[in-house]
């Protein structure tokens, strides 16, 4: 039963992945990539990762979907009808990546085996101690907090970076083509357009 | 029994697939990013489903003896999912960046304004 509700919620997502091939409006493909995640996010639920559905409904659904969002405010929301050419060879492409990963997972235990290599090692420790070590009732939070501390600390690193960047590329009013004419890009474009 | 052991991987594989399609076939640069994220996406769905045990419950303690679904993938997924969006939010940066110096975010447009000049 469990496991028909998990497979049919990925037949749902299948679908909606399908859709954002075909859709056209930019408005529309953002929309569709929102369901997605949030889609995701019930999954997740499903599956007993209900710290990974939260994040995924706050940050995959809502932050990614608003930045889309404030995107094609500043870009188009149409896309150009694309090159037939393209399609076979990418269509090839990707078939063949996607046999080779099925064949892959012929190799892995069958889903949801508790005798699964991956739940014998390292796992069960954290179940039994992270109760008596670090405290919080809930085994992730110990995890993220404290055993694997640093991992955290590399992600912050990982949006400051990603912070500072964006800040470089658009911040202080750079966004408006004309506006800085000391940038190399725009003294470029301007000199090919005369 | 292998069949329908991996059947939920399978679909997780072909959701890969849409995304990776995506990505290579299409010429708008939002639509590329857009497509990296359903991969993205099907990816964590992928970790998250090792992770499950069957008759597990979140790996929260309650008390009373229960068989958990495995908390490390979540950990690493969880922060994935942070990592993913300021990547994202990189990406679309660049993208409006092209459109300020380029006035398109068609691939191919752009090409055609680089070999003009």
């Amino acid at each position: 039963m469990e496991l028909a509700v998990v497979i049919g919620m990925l037949f749902f997502m299948a679908a909606i992945a399908l859709a954002i091939i075909w859709v056209r409006n930019l408005f529309a493909v953002t929309m569709l990539m929102g369901i997605y995640s949030l889609t995701a996010a019930a999954l997740y639920v499903a599956l007993d990762a209900v710290d990974v559905a939260f994040t995924e409904a706050a940050v995959g659904a809502g932050i990614s979907t608003v930045l889309m969002l404030a995107t094609l405010s500043l870009t188009k929301a149409e896309e150009k009808p694309f090159r037939s050419i393209q399609h076979p060879v990418s269509l090839a492409v990707v078939l063949v990546t996607g046999g080779v990963l099925i064949y892959g997972t012929l190799d892995m235990p069958a889903y949801g085996d508790p005798d699964a290599p991956i739940h014998q090692h390292v796992a069960p420790r954290y179940v039994q101690d992270s109760g008596q070590e670090v405290g919080p009732p809930n085994i992730v939070t110990s995890i993220l907090a404290s055993y694997r501390g640093y991992d955290t600390m590399g992600e912050v690193t990982v949006i400051f970076t990603a912070a500072a960047g964006v800040l470089m590329l658009i911040g202080r009013g750079r966004s408006g083509p004309g506006r800085r004419r000391k940038t190399w890009d725009y003294e470029d474009l301007e000199g090919d357009e005369r | 029994m292998t069949l329908a052991g991996h059947f939920p991987y399978w679909i997780v594989v072909v959701l890969m697939m849409v995304g990776f399609y995506v990505v290579i076939s299409h010429g708008n640069l939002v639509k590329k990013i857009i497509g990296l994220n359903v991969f993205q996406v099907s990816v964590f769905v992928f970790y998250i489903a090792m992770g499950k045990v069957e008759g597990g419950t979140a790996p929260i303690l309650t008390g009373q003896p229960e068989t958990f679904s495995n908390p490390v993938p979540h950990v690493l997924i969880l922060t994935a999912i942070v990592v993913g969006v300021a990547t994202t939010a990189l990406g679309l940066a660049l993208v409006v960046r092209i459109r300020a110096a380029y006035g398109t975010i068609e691939e191919d447009e752009i090409e055609d304004q680089e070999t003009e000049g």
